[in-house]
């Protein structure tokens, strides 16, 4: 038990990434709230970040810069830094059109609750398959009187 | 001091960077231009170009030997490649070409769709999408991967959220959430192997891979990458957001997505399994075949049956196009040469039927408004040809003789009757039937129920029309002429098991 304790405490970078993982993709899927969603999201993506910036960190290691005449300076890993970078912008992109899509959400039904939306959306289904019950029993008159 | 032979030898070698790079710089310029008639001219010249140089690098890559482009002249591992090979010279050939097709049709569409004047901010979307997708195919560095596919997806959500009803976006707004969380899982899944392998060049992870793929870190990977590519591809229980998205999108929307960005990520799938994983790792220590097998008929069985039930003409699409995945998964989960060679076959061969019927919904929708069943009763005289491109794709979809479909089930029985699954054969013609049932439900609402109120004899505009018999008409050709689609794929097929990448 202290075996695992111990082995579990040395990677507590995987444990606060799993941790930021886990809870950024349940709010994503459980929240009805857009905002919170998209925020959810957000968090998950900048869990993957930690992920990559700390497996890129050697223990003791330095800044990666070349110097003369030392030749046995221990390097951090700089590319997974650089990778984010692209990473952060990609999420940026992704926050962004996310909250635009709630404001257009927000003008299109006033509400940014998923199950306000859902049931503005059934009210709609409803009218539409009433009418066309409508139109059919009166296809079936028409044609009924005719014969 | 170079002659003019001398520069058409430099820009042969540099066609892989051309292949994304042609409409990357487009859609900027289809901003600055802003005339719209300017601009879907611009669109369609690319698009066209983009079809040139495809068929261009498939023409060098089929003798076998595979197109190395390194950018800026560094070698792997330190900058990033373009490989192309039979495989991904053959899925660029698709995209482009469909793009080019359903973006000829764009003209007056987008008009619709879109306030006057903002028309531009389209076009550099669609090519924006386009580049996204050239680019997932053709690189040979798995960070690109992750990328170009962030860039395919963030224009595919706002192109769908142009839909004119207020449900495409919230339709776009769950493909944002479902697709970004697919798009991170795979970026879990690549740094977890970056870790193991110390690379992102697509050749050498997978040869340092073989060293270390016993490992739970690589076994962990491959789940998040397997896992996450199938979110975007829409495989049985992830596919939750396709029928919104292709159904409230505007037409030419889907029938682009529709053709492009589930085969696109099917390409991936292989890709990875295959390609950077390994046959032997993937099949045979983990055995994915076993979970994708099943899935794979559950989609084609589940998308099929709930195809039946739909109102709206282009959500029977959408749920069609579920089964139709589970078909080129299943070709995948065959686990032999022949059944991902089938896979590739229908990739094509899916690529073209669908186009064309996600192109005859937007001839139906310039006429009716809407692609509700209901109110296409007697379209079949009001607009015949349409509805006869109608009958050609929805012939395709089951699979009749003469038809791409045809091919695609012929290819994918015979494989899996190779592995000696004759229950699956048996699977693959049942599914058929469901196919024959929603098909034969449109089928006769067009041409055998009385029209609502008389409906005079117009057809859609030659500018919707053309492009679309250029689809339907290719669901024929390719049907009846199958050599190029299925000796590509053999080819490619081949190519993927032998060489691995």
């Amino acid at each position: 038990m202290n075996a695992l304790g111990a082995q579990l405490l040395s990677h507590w970078n995987y444990l606060a990434v799993i941790t930021l993982m886990m809870i950024g993709l349940y709010i994503a899927i459980s929240r009805g709230n857009l905002v919170k969603k998209v925020m959810g999201m957000n968090v998950f993506q900048a869990s993957v970040i930690l992920l990559y910036v700390s497996m890129g960190k050697v223990r003791g290691g330095t800044a990666p810069i070349l110097i003369d005449g030392a030749e046995s300076i221990v390097y951090s890993n700089p590319v997974p830094h650089v990778l984010m970078l692209t990473a952060i912008v990609v999420g940026v992109a992704s926050t962004a059109l996310g909250l635009a899509l709630v404001v257009r959400t927000q003008e299109a039904y006033g509400t940014v609750e998923e199950d306000e939306i859902v049931a503005l959306d059934r009210a709609e289904d409803l009218k539409e398959l009433e009418g066309e019950r409508e139109r059919a029993i009166q296809r079936a008159e028409a044609s009924g009187g005719v014969s | 001091m170079s002659t003019g032979a001398e520069h058409v030898m430099h820009l042969q070698d540099h066609m892989p960077a051309f292949q994304v790079l042609v409409p990357l710089f487009a859609a900027p310029l289809c901003f600055l231009l802003r005339k719209e008639r300017l601009v879907s001219a611009l669109t369609i010249a690319v698009s066209v170009a983009c079809v040139g140089i495809s068929m261009n690098l498939l023409g060098q890559v089929m003798g076998g030997e595979v197109l190395v482009y390194e950018f800026g002249g560094w070698p792997r591992p330190y900058g990033i490649e373009y490989r192309v090979d039979i495989t991904n010279a053959f899925v660029l050939l698709v995209v482009s070409s469909l793009a080019a097709v359903v973006f000829a049709a764009g003209p007056g569409q987008a008009r619709r769709a879109i306030p006057a004047g903002r028309e531009y901010l389209f076009y550099s979307a669609a090519l924006l999408c386009l580049t996204g997708l050239l680019g997932v195919t053709i690189t040979g560095d798995v960070f690109n991967v992750f990328v170009f596919m962030e860039i395919s997806s963030l224009s595919s959500y706002i192109l769908i959220a142009l839909g004119r009803e207020r449900r495409a976006i919230m339709a776009a707004f769950s493909y944002l959430i479902m697709g970004t969380i697919g798009a991170t899982f795979l970026l879990i899944g690549i740094g977890l192997m970056y870790q193991m392998t110390g690379t992102l060049n697509m050749v050498d992870m997978a040869e340092r891979l073989q060293a270390v793929n016993e490992t739970r870190t690589i076994l962990v990977a491959l789940a998040f990458v397997v896992v996450g590519i199938s979110m975007k591809l829409a495989v049985f229980p992830l596919h939750q957001w396709l029928p919104n998205a292709y159904s409230f999108a505007p037409p030419l929307v889907s029938a682009f997505l529709a053709s492009t960005a589930t085969k696109v990520a099917y390409y991936l799938l292989i890709r990875f399994t295959i390609g950077i994983f390994g046959v032997t790792f993937v099949y045979e220590t983990v055995g994915i075949d076993r979970i994708l097998l099943p899935l794979s008929v559950a989609a084609m069985f589940v998308g099929s049956t709930a195809a039946i039930y739909q109102t709206d003409f282009k959500r029977v699409l959408a749920y069609s196009s579920i089964a139709q995945i589970g078909y080129m998964t299943l070709g995948l989960s065959l686990a032999t040469e022949a059944g991902v060679a089938a896979g590739l076959v229908h990739l094509f061969n899916h690529a073209l039927m669908k186009g064309a019927l996600f192109l005859v919904a937007a001839c139906i929708t310039w006429r009716m408004g809407g692609t509700k069943i209901a109110a296409m009763r007697g379209l079949g005289q009001a607009m015949p040809f349409t509805m006869a491109a109608f009958m050609v794709g929805g012939l395709a979809l089951i699979g009749v003789p003469g038809t791409v479909g045809f091919v695609s089930k012929w290819a994918l029985v015979s494989a899996a009757l190779d592995q000696g699954a004759l229950w699956l054969a048996c699977l693959i013609m049942a599914s058929s039937v469901l196919a024959v049932v929603y098909v034969w439900r449109l089928v006769e609402v067009v041409y055998f129920a009385e029209p609502e109120q008389m409906l005079e004899k117009k057809d859609a505009p030659l500018r919707l029309l053309i492009p679309t018999w250029i689809l339907a008409g290719a669901s024929i050709y390719f049907g009846v002429f199958s050599d190029f689609a299925v000796v590509v794929s053999e080819l490619a097929a081949a190519q993927l098991f032998q060489a691995g990448m």
